[in-house]
């Protein structure tokens, strides 16, 4: 089996954000992480090598920085990484990235049966980078998954749905993005990191790929990005329980209009 | 040139956020003078056109074939796609939702068209759209333009006020693209049982966190639900430590929810849990310690022991009700 997961480096979730006065996030001196999906993603491409043997390919695009999530995920037990890099990537949209994306795994690392990836990145959220590879590669997809089990060219898998769970049954090859249950992530091993250091990670340019900057042009451009106004703190309810319940109550309905 | 949203049913039954979004959809029409059309997907759904009517849609394209009757990403989307490459709408609209979060990439890759997600303000000027989208997890706030012709956005739920509106003629006309053959089936699905509102859907939010103690801790927290006619929610703590399913989880790796009421009994306030609920409209705080974060975004802040506040704010309720 040929196994792929896609990862992208994101913010650590503890992260204070900074608006830069080109109105844009800066990064400096972030912590940088491998989006906690994204590590279910490459979790479950290892226990199914293990199960039914094979290799695990991790992909990402990013800048040079993102090599050291790539690293992570060799040191978890993946066997080799691409890292997509080129000046006409910075400030990609999802469908750059999808674009990208789709070239290698059509082409130069064609032939996989599976590719993982997590639901969503938890810096924009947008969920949309497994789906627009899905569209790209006509390939049969499965998001928000929590259960998956791949045999004899198929993958059954079960997923979340607004308001309960839905299984779907998959012809191989196909995509499926990870939700937290899915599995539960190991930590790199010591060994793992010392064997991880000379796993092959190969760093490519559009051009490598076959790409114009054309073909990876941006559609969605972030102009400005603001601090939300801060949520002030209102007002504490003291006194008896049954005095401060009251209190409450008489506030949803008056001044809340809630209830 | 036209503003599309693309209807979203389940068993025949629209979803709120399909009303959010055409209300959404006829401002955004009337401000950039456009007319509204609607996209219904499905088999056995022409019906619910009726329905649509009644938020101003100019016309209502359906599409209703037998091999849509169970929803796959694959086959909606290919419909999706077809009807903007037919159309070139301006704008397509659809919620983000289980299903419009999966749905509008997976078209938009095929139409080819730039997509932002989970809107929460979409405003436009000089036959251009601006779409505000919050960025990490809500710790800021992203404006984006996207290249036309057609762009597509996800709005969040409960965040677009509904409006029904008059006097669009509401025309219905079939759509009949090919749909390809399909490469998944679903052979099961289960719906959480009860009649608590979804999620997100949700107006009123009753979570719960670490202090409620255990499991049977969250049976105070599902009656305050009951009282009030709210949905349960949960901390990340809660779900760790297997009181509640992943479902239930509000935050940054869990729901984002805004619904115009969030109770938070026995959670601190975490960063990531803020993340996901801190658009509420109003919040209220239950928790023994003074010091917890959540009271800094609290609306209405009540110290104490969610054991004892809990069971009298119920009696409460029910006292007015
Ligand atoms: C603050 C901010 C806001 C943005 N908003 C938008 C927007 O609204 N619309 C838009 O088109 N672009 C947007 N972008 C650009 C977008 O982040 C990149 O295109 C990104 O690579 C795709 O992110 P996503 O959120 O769609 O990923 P998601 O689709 O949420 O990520 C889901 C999964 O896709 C895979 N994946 C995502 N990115 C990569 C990657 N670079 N390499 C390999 N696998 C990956 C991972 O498995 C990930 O778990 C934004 C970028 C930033 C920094
Ligand atoms: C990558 C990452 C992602 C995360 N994503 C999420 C997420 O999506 N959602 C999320 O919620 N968290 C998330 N977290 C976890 C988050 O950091 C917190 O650990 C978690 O929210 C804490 O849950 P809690 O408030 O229930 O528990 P605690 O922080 O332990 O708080 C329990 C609270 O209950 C109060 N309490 C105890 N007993 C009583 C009583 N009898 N009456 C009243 N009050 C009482 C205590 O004073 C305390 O404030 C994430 C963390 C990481 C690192």
């Amino acid at each position: 089996m040929k196994i792929v997961a896609c990862i992208k480096q994101t913010f650590d979730t503890e992260a204070k954000i900074v608006v830069g006065g080109d109105g844009q996030i800066s990064d400096e001196g972030v912590n940088m992480i491998v989006n906690p999906y994204d590590e279910y993603a490459v979790e479950e491409a290892i226990r199914t090598k293990e199960k039914d043997g094979g290799e695990v390919v991790v992909v990402t695009v990013g800048g040079d920085k993102a090599q050291e999530a790539l690293r992570y995920c060799l040191a978890m037990g993946a066997d080799r990484a691409f890292l997509i890099n080129d000046p006409a990537l910075v400030g990609a949209d999802s469908r750059a990235v999808s674009v990208a994306l789709a070239k290698l795994l059509s082409d130069k690392e064609a032939g996989f049966d599976v590719i993982f990836t997590g639901k969503e990145a938890v810096d924009d959220g947008a969920a949309q980078v497994p789906s627009q590879l899905a569209a790209r590669l006509d390939l049969a997809q499965a998001n928000v998954v929590t259960d998956c089990e791949i045999s004899d060219g198929k993958a059954t898998a079960t997923r979340e749905i607004d308001g309960g769970s839905e299984t779907l049954e998959l012809t191989l090859p196909a995509l499926i993005s990870a939700q937290k249950g899915l599995n539960e992530v190991r930590y790199p091993s010591l060994p793992g990191i010392m064997k991880a250091k000379r796993k092959p990670l190969e760093v490519l340019s559009l051009a490598d790929l076959g790409l114009s900057a054309d073909d990876v042009a941006s559609k969605v451009e972030l102009v400005v990005a603001e601090l939300p106004p801060a949520r002030k703190a209102g007002q504490r309810l003291t006194g008896e329980v049954d005095e401060v319940v009251a209190k409450l109550v008489q506030l949803l309905q008056e001044e809340a209009k809630v209830i | 040139m036209s503003i599309v949203v693309c209807v979203e049913q389940r068993d025949q039954n629209l979803r709120k956020i399909t009303f959010e979004a055409l209300s959404e959809g006829k401002r955004l029409a009337v401000a950039s003078g456009k007319t509204l059309k609607a996209l219904l997907i499905g088999s056995g759904v022409a019906h619910l056109a009726d329905e649509l009517k009644k938020y101003g849609v100019d016309e209502i394209a359906v599409v209703d074939n037998e091999a849509l009757a169970v929803y796959t990403v694959e086959s909606y989307a290919a419909v999706l796609a077809a009807y903007i490459v037919h159309e070139t709408p301006a704008l397509v609209l659809l919620g983000h939702s289980a299903i419009g979060k999966e749905l509008a990439p997976r078209a938009a890759a095929k139409a080819d068209c730039g997509l932002v997600s989970d809107c929460i303000e979409v405003s436009s000027a000089d036959g251009d759209y601006l779409f505000k989208h919050p960025i990490y997890a809500g710790k800021a706030i992203g404006s984006f333009k996207v290249a036309g012709p057609t762009r597509m956005a996800t709005l969040r739920p409960n965040v677009f006020p509904i409006e029904e509106s008059e006097g669009a003629a509401g025309a219905v006309v079939d759509f009949a693209p090919e749909i390809p053959a399909a490469k998944v089936t679903v052979t099961g699905s289960e719906m959480s049982s009860g009649d608590r509102p979804e999620l997100t859907e949700a107006d009123i939010i009753c979570s719960g966190g670490r202090g409620l103690g255990g499991s049977e801790g969250f049976k105070l927290i599902e009656d305050l639900a009951d009282a009030l006619g709210a949905a349960v929610g949960s901390s990340r703590a809660a779900v760790d430590a297997g009181w509640r399913e992943h479902a239930a989880q509000v935050g940054q790796t869990g729901k984002v929810v805004s619904p115009n009421l969030y109770v938070a009994a026995g959670i601190s306030g975490a960063i990531q849990h803020l993340a996901g609920m801190g658009s509420s409209k109003f919040i209220v705080g239950i928790n023994k310690d003074e010091e917890a974060n959540i009271f800094n975004v609290a609306d209405y802040g009540i110290e104490g022991d969610l054991n004892k506040v809990i069971p009298a704010l119920i009696e409460k309720l029910k006292e007015v009700q």
